[in-house]
């Protein structure tokens, strides 16, 4: 059928023949590794039963994978010879046919939600269809389904590309990647202020006056708030990171290490009975979120500076294992001085942040008013969240203007420098270790900031959640986002954070897709979503060309 | 008990047979880097998944009655070494190829992306759980028998398993090191590494040569993955983060692009940790292994055996 399709198409230019032999030998060749790749892997299902270990046989999906991968080498070679058409044809319809099988159950109640209620019998009928496939197990369809999309969607941009090409002219692929820069820098100019103003108003959309005047707007609950926070947590991050990897150049995989010395320094100094013992006998009351904060950051610089001095002459890829290497050897310290940091059972009853003094909760202790009691209002605890999304906004902001503005004074061009040659630094009496430890000690600062509010946000807190993987998302934030790109970072971490959030209906699938996408988005923009690596400032800046051409 | 020779011989056969796994993985990370500058962080997932189709290789021969052990083991060798490195290369042809020529940093997030996608495809098939099985090799040679007052003697023995690790691990080492530098196929690689674009020129297959470098690590990955199923008995689909960095630490060690650096990288770290759990404390083990790491790149920065690399300005 697809050659059929292929020859009726009207070419207006002569083409030569596909050629199906060798797609067919190919596809023959990839059938053949998936082959290899499923046989055991899929093909057999390891569980475990009382007294030992059984096996259970799938060999239908490898069968299916076998089969798929023979059709989506044919799908490529098609795609590349520019015969987008037939592969469009098979896949859309197929695509929709298999989103509507996975989300059956969703879908369902979704329309029966907005009044096309198809009855129980119908819903049976998808249960029996989604059962008699010849692939059972879910994540088969997923990917199926996701590589048809990508099909789809090259499929339909290969049909679009001869009148994008016969619009933007004879432009080459060269020039319209140099042509990303001016429009970066566009988008970024208008870009940057309305996420700030939408950040800053989001909120008002779960009060009553925001219900009220912005009903047309998805409302927001407790549930959207807490991914915000946490979007906005990792944004944190991410430029926190920045620092370190955007600007300075150094490839930093253990940044959740100052996350934890934060967090864990904040939730000692707050919840330590010799401290708050002592912080009692000397000030009163023990030590809230405000005060512990500097002192986090300070522990967090202190960490790295430690940790930069004796490691900072290494290459980069040296670096990275040692930094690797000190987040795993945080973590393991954590889980097991147990005198101190209660080890794998964690802290808990760090102190939340307090509006002021108000506490947000619903029955305060004698003689304290609370958050809705100073305001007259009915207790929610949105506004508790409300107000921790404020703090870490405020906080992320300050991030960001931090570093727009070093990034103009001789440290931070130091560090742009640094990056981009080391050995003119060095001539020209940059002194690299000093430079680079001023990076890593104020990169972590941040991250321990970011560590005690993520502290007082949970307000219990073990070494699990300073993983490896934290490391590897963040690191992801930034790169996806485009180093050094400070709106890059919201970018990538809306999509990396936000999107899993949303989808958490997906379950297990969740991490899979997360690690699809890492690797689809950074083969799609190598050089991360909004890449320019522009140093900030120039010798010969905009008004000096314009001074040389007038002297001409 | 811990100042006796015996307890220290124990910790030794114990350091090295780990420490040939780590070694068998390490090659792997070494030799990706060496021809083409990035770390390969879903090296350890390749490992993880070689040690799954071991797992199930055992399993099918015991349902198909291969009771003979050198036979079994033999066959889950091939099987493993064949279907392993299928992974490798299409992990290279995946992730890492189309990124050829882009900022190094790009492959690395792509590796770390596979890295999360391989743990939870395999989560997903195989299931969270532990998986352990039964041991394949049991018995050994008693090699010494030290009193101890009170309690049962001490007694060193060296198990049938560990003669085996040691001589799987020499056996392999001897015929990579004979693939690197006696064959045709080592030789381009060694090209590659020196200057890609000239082996090009002079009509080496770049491409292919790199897909063979991943195979051959990947191959070299399963080799250890099924030392470690033997000798753990037990495996999940989180092994492979742990003993990635490991084996990672064990290449830059010994100094990264040098094959025999990280062979005696991989020894080296298996010994650290084995002495440090046997004289000091078990749970600071890997942080013993990454001090010593710090400590010697501090003194050698380019690791034991690397070279210097000369920047020309």
């Amino acid at each position: 059928m697809a050659l059929a399709a292929s020859t009726r198409m009207q070419a207006p230019v002569e083409r030569r023949p596909f050629d199906w032999p060798s797609a067919l030998k190919e596809a023959g060749a990839v059938a053949f590794v998936m082959l290899g790749l499923t046989v055991l892997m899929v093909g057999i299902e390891v569980r475990d039963v009382p007294g030992g270990l059984a096996l259970i046989g799938r060999y239908d999906d490898v069968a299916f994978a076998s089969l798929f991968g023979f059709l989506g080498r044919i799908a490529i070679a098609l795609l590349r010879e520019q015969r987008p058409q037939p592969v469009v044809a098979i896949c859309v319809p197929l695509a929709l046919i298999l989103l509507f099988i996975l989300l059956s159950q969703n879908t369902l109640a979704f329309l029966a939600g907005i009044g096309l209620d198809l009855g129980a019998e119908f819903a049976k009928t998808m249960q029996a269809v989604k059962l008699a496939l010849p692939f059972k197990s879910l994540v088969v369809m997923w990917i199926v389904l996701i590589v048809i999309v990508g099909f789809t969607i090259w499929g339909l941009r290969a049909m679009s590309a001869p009148r994008r090409a016969a619009a933007s002219g004879e432009k080459s692929v060269k020039a319209t990647q140099d042509g990303h820069k001016p429009l970066v820098q566009r988008i970024s100019i208008f870009l940057a202020p309305a996420l700030i103003v939408f950040a800053v108003a989001m909120p008002l959309l779960a009060t009553p006056f925001g219900q009220r005047w912005f009903s047309f707007l998805p409302a927001v609950d407790l549930q959207v708030m807490d991914i915000a926070v946490l979007v906005v947590t990792y944004i944190m991050l991410g430029w926190g990171l920045n620092i370190v990897v955007g600007l300075a150049g150094l490839l930093d995989l253990g940044y959740v290490a100052f996350y934890a010395v934060g967090a864990y320094s904040f939730a000692l100094l707050a919840t330590h009975p010799e401290v708050v013992a002592w912080s009692q006998a000397v000030f009163g009351s023990s030590f809230g979120f405000w005060i512990c904060l500097p002192f986090a950051g300070l522990m967090a610089a202190t960490a790295g500076v430690l940790l930069g001095f004796p490691v900072l002459r290494l290459r980069g890829d040296y670096l990275a294992i040692v930094t690797l290497g000190f987040g795993e050897m945080v973590r393991i310290i954590l889980l097991n001085w147990y005198s101190l940091t209660k080890g794998p059972d964690g802290l808990g009853g760090i102190p939340r942040p307090s509006f002021f003094g108000y506490p947000f909760t619903a029955s305060p202790p004698e003689g304290v008013t609370s958050f809705h009691d100073l305001f007259g209002l009915e207790f929610e605890s949105i506004h508790r969240v409300i107000f921790l999304y404020y703090i870490i906004l405020v906080m992320a902001l300050v991030t960001n203007l931090f570093t727009l503005r070093i990034r103009k004074l001789p440290v931070g061009r130091a560090w742009e420098a640094l990056r981009e040659d080391e050995i003119a630094c060095r001539s020209l009496g940059i002194n690299p270790t000093n430079t680079k430890l001023t990076a890593f000690g104020i990169g972590a600062m941040f991250g321990g900031f970011a560590g005690a509010f993520f502290a007082t946000r949970q307000s219990f807190i073990s070494p699990e959640s300073f993983t490896f993987i934290e490391s590897a998302v963040i690191l992801a934030i930034v790169v996806l986002g485009g180093m050094g790109s400070q709106v890059g970072v919201v970018l990538a971490a809306i999509l990396l954070i936000g999107m899993p959030e949303i989808f958490r209906d997906l379950q297990q699938f969740r991490m899979l897709a997360f690690g699809a996408a890492m690797v689809l988005i950074m083969l799609w923009r190598p050089s991360g979503l909004l890449a320019h690596r522009e140093p900030t400032i120039k010798l010969f800046g905009k008004r000096s060309a314009r001074r040389a051409e007038e002297a001409s | 008990m811990q100042g006796s020779f015996e307890y220290f011989l124990d910790q030794l056969i114990n350091g090295l047979t780990l420490g040939a796994i780590y070694g068998l993985i390490a090659i792997g990370y070494t030799m990706v880097y060496g021809i083409i500058g990035m770390i390969n962080f879903a090296h350890g997932e390749i490992f993880m998944i070689g040690a799954f189709i071991s797992l199930i290789a055992f399993l099918l021969l015991g349902l198909a009655d291969v009771t003979w052990v050198p036979l079994a083991i033999l066959l889950v060798l091939v099987v493993a070494m064949v279907l392993t490195p299928l992974y490798g290369w299409a992990l290279e042809r995946v992730a890492y190829r189309p990124l050829r020529g882009s900022p190094r940093l790009a492959a690395l997030i792509t590796a770390i992306g596979m890295s999360i996608f391989l743990q939870n495809y395999v989560q997903l098939l195989q299931g969270a759980r532990n998986k352990p099985i039964q041991p394949v090799i049991k018995g050994g040679v008693e090699l010494m028998r030290a009193k101890v007052e009170g309690a049962p003697d001490y007694v060193v023995s060296l198990s049938y398993l560990q003669m085996l690790i040691v001589v799987l691990f020499g056996f392999f080492i001897v015929v990579f090191t004979i693939v690197i530098t006696r064959t045709a196929l080592g030789r381009q690689q060694r090209a590659c590494e020196q200057d890609m674009g000239m082996a090009a020129l002079l009509g080496i297959n770049v491409d292919r040569t790199i897909s063979l470098t991943f195979v051959m690590g990947a191959a070299l990955a399963a080799v250890a993955s099924i030392i470690f199923l033997m000798r753990y008995g037990a495996i999940d689909f989180f092994i492979g983060f742990l003993a990635g960095i490991k084996a990672f630490t064990a290449a830059v060690l010994g100094g990264i692009g040098s094959i025999p650096g990280a062979m005696l990288g991989g020894l080296l770290i298996g010994l650290i940790e084995a002495f440090w759990s046997g004289y000091f404390t078990v749970e600071y083990k890997d942080v013993a292994a990454f001090s010593i790491l710090v400590l010697v790149l501090i003194f050698r920065p380019t690791g034991l055996l690397g070279k210097p690399d000369i920047e020309k300005v």
